[in-house]
C-alpha cells in the first residue's frame, strides 16, 4: 500500500525528566503504516531534546510562548506554513491548548487542521472544575478547593486533614504535610503557572492512568489503561504496564460518550485499598506515555491525524495486556553550531 | 477459594494480575500449591501431596499454607468458589 504523504507539526519536544508527549507522538507517526509523515517540530526553548533528534524530526521552528498572545503565534505560523505547508498540528501542552483552540478556525483557512476538544469540554474538565465534573458524570473525585491568596492557607484545616496535594493550574503537584509546606508550594507553583492554586485531599493508593481518543461524536476510538510501576519524584511514570481493567475502560467510554470528547485525553486516577477509583485529573491531550499504547497495538496519534483530516478511522477494540514501557535517558552529542542555529534563527 | 481465572502463573513462579498490573514471584513450592488449588484440590488434599513429597510436618504445613493463602487474599489473587 502506498502511504499517504502528510506534514504534521508537533509541539512538546521536551523529552526531559517531566517529558512532553512530542517525541513519542512523532515516533508513533513515523511508525504509521498509513502515513508517510514529514515532521515539523515546534519548540519553545533551544534545549528541547527533540530539536536535535534529526532521525525523527525533519525541521524545527521556535514558536512564541502562549503568553505572547495569539496574534504573534498566528504570524509565526503563517511564516512557517508558507515554507512547510503543514497539514495537521498536534499541540501537546495543556498551557498552549487554549491559544490553539482560539485560532483553530483561522488555522483551518491556512490549511492546518487540528483535532482538539471544544472550549466547553476543555473548561468542564479543568482542575478547578473537577468537583462539578465528578458530580455531573457520577465519578468519585477528591475534595478540593481553589485558593487565590496565601492568607487562605491557614484556614484550610477546617476542610482538610493533612497531607494535602498542592496543584498548579496546568502543571505541578506537591504533597504538603503542614500549612508551612503549603505556603512554600503555593509560592513556587503560582510563580510559574499563576493562580489559582488547587488544594486537593490526598488519596492513598496506587496510580492508574488511561489514554484515550474520542471522535467528538461520543465514540471512543481507542483506550489503554496503564498502572504506573515506577514514579519519579515529579510524580511522572518512568515505567508502566498496560492492564485489562474493565472498570477503567467502562469509565473512559462513559466519559467520552457523555461529553462527546474530541481529541486525545488522559485520565489520572488513584485506586484506594478498598478498590475504589478517584479521578485526580483529566488532561485534554495525549500523554507522554502514549508510546505504550502504540506498543500495545493502538496507534492513537495516527488515529488522531486521520480524524483531523477526515479520513475513516476504525475504533480499536483490543490491545496487548501486559505490554510495558520503561523510559530511559540518553545523552546526545550535539555540535555548538546546531544550538547556535536554533538559538539565533529560531529554526533548524 | 480458588485463584482468579485471569491470573497468569508461569512455571518460573512469576504471577501477573492483568487487571491491576501487579506482579509477584513465588518459589517452586508456591507454584505447586497454586497449581493444586487451580486443579480444585481442597486443603487436606494439598497437605497430603506436600507431606508425601517433602520433609515437613503437619503443623508447619498448616501454618505456612494459611500464611500463603492470606498473602494471596491480601493481593486480590483469589476468589470465593461459586
Amino acid at each position: 500500500m502506498n502511504k499517504k504523504k502528510i506534514t504534521v507539526a508537533v509541539t512538546g519536544l521536551n523529552a526531559v525528566d517531566n517529558p512532553g508527549p512530542g517525541v513519542p507522538v512523532i515516533r508513533a507517526l513515523k511508525e504509521s503504516e498509513y502515513f508517510d509523515a514529514r515532521i515539523i517540530g515546534f519548540s519553545y526553548e533551544s534545549l528541547e531534546p527533540g530539536i536535535y533528534m534529526h532521525d525523527i524530526v525533519d525541521k524545527t521552528y521556535q514558536i512564541p510562548y502562549p503568553s505572547a498572545g495569539t496574534e504573534s503565534l498566528l504570524q509565526r505560523l503563517e511564516y512557517i506554513n508558507d515554507i512547510e505547508h503543514i497539514d495537521v498540528l498536534i499541540p501537546n501542552f495543556d498551557a498552549e491548548l487554549y491559544s490553539f483552540m482560539k485560532i483553530e478556525d483561522t488555522m483551518k483557512t491556512m490549511g492546518i487542521k487540528m483535532f482538539l476538544p471544544t472550549f466547553e469540554q476543555f473548561e468542564e474538565r479543568h482542575k478547578v472544575n473537577l468537583a462539578t465534573f465528578g458530580k455531573k458524570y457520577d465519578i468519585k473525585v477528591p475534595y478540593d478547593r481553589a485558593i487565590f491568596s496565601t492568607s487562605e492557607i491557614f484556614g484550610l484545616t477546617g476542610d482538610f486533614t493533612y497531607p494535602v496535594v498542592v496543584k498548579g493550574k496546568y502543571y505541578d503537584a506537591s504533597i504538603a504535610y503542614n500549612p508551612e509546606q503549603v505556603l512554600t508550594y503555593f509560592n513556587k507553583i503560582s510563580s510559574k503557572w499563576g493562580l489559582p492554586i488547587i488544594i486537593q485531599q490526598f488519596i492513598y493508593g496506587s496510580e492508574y492512568n488511561v489514554i484515550a481518543l474520542g471522535d467528538g461524536e461520543g465514540n471512543t476510538i481507542g483506550a489503554v489503561p496503564m498502572r504506573k510501576q515506577f514514579i519519579t519524584d515529579k510524580g511522572k511514570a518512568w515505567a508502566g504496564i498496560a492492564i485489562d481493567d474493565k472498570e477503567l475502560l467502562k469509565m473512559t467510554h462513559d466519559i467520552i460518550g457523555k461529553t462527546k470528547w474530541r481529541g486525545g485525553m488522559e485520565l489520572e486516577l488513584m485506586k484506594t485499598a478498598d478498590n475504589e477509583y478517584y479521578m485526580l485529573e483529566i488532561n485534554p491531550r495525549i500523554p507522554a506515555w502514549v508510546y505504550l499504547a502504540v506498543g500495545a497495538g493502538q496507534n492513537l496519534p495516527e488515529a488522531l491525524v486521520k480524524l483531523a483530516i477526515g479520513d475513516e478511522v476504525k475504533p480499536y477494540t483490543e490491545f496487548k495486556v501486559g505490554k510495558m514501557f520503561i523510559r530511559y535517558s540518553w545523552d546526545m552529542i550535539v555540535d555548538i553550531s546546531e544550538f547556535e542555529h536554533i538559538s539565533t534563527f529560531g529554526e533548524f | 477459594m480458588n485463584i482468579k481465572k485471569n491470573i497468569a502463573l508461569s512455571d518460573t513462579g512469576f504471577i501477573f494480575n492483568p487487571s491491576t498490573g501487579e506482579s509477584f514471584s513465588v518459589n517452586p513450592i508456591g507454584v505447586e500449591i497454586i497449581k493444586l488449588i487451580r486443579d480444585g484440590k481442597e486443603k487436606d488434599q494439598i497437605k497430603e501431596s506436600i507431606l508425601e513429597k517433602y520433609q515437613t510436618d503437619d503443623a508447619t504445613f498448616e501454618r505456612d499454607y494459611y500464611d500463603f493463602v492470606n498473602i494471596m487474599n491480601h493481593y486480590n489473587l483469589t476468589e470465593i468458589d461459586e
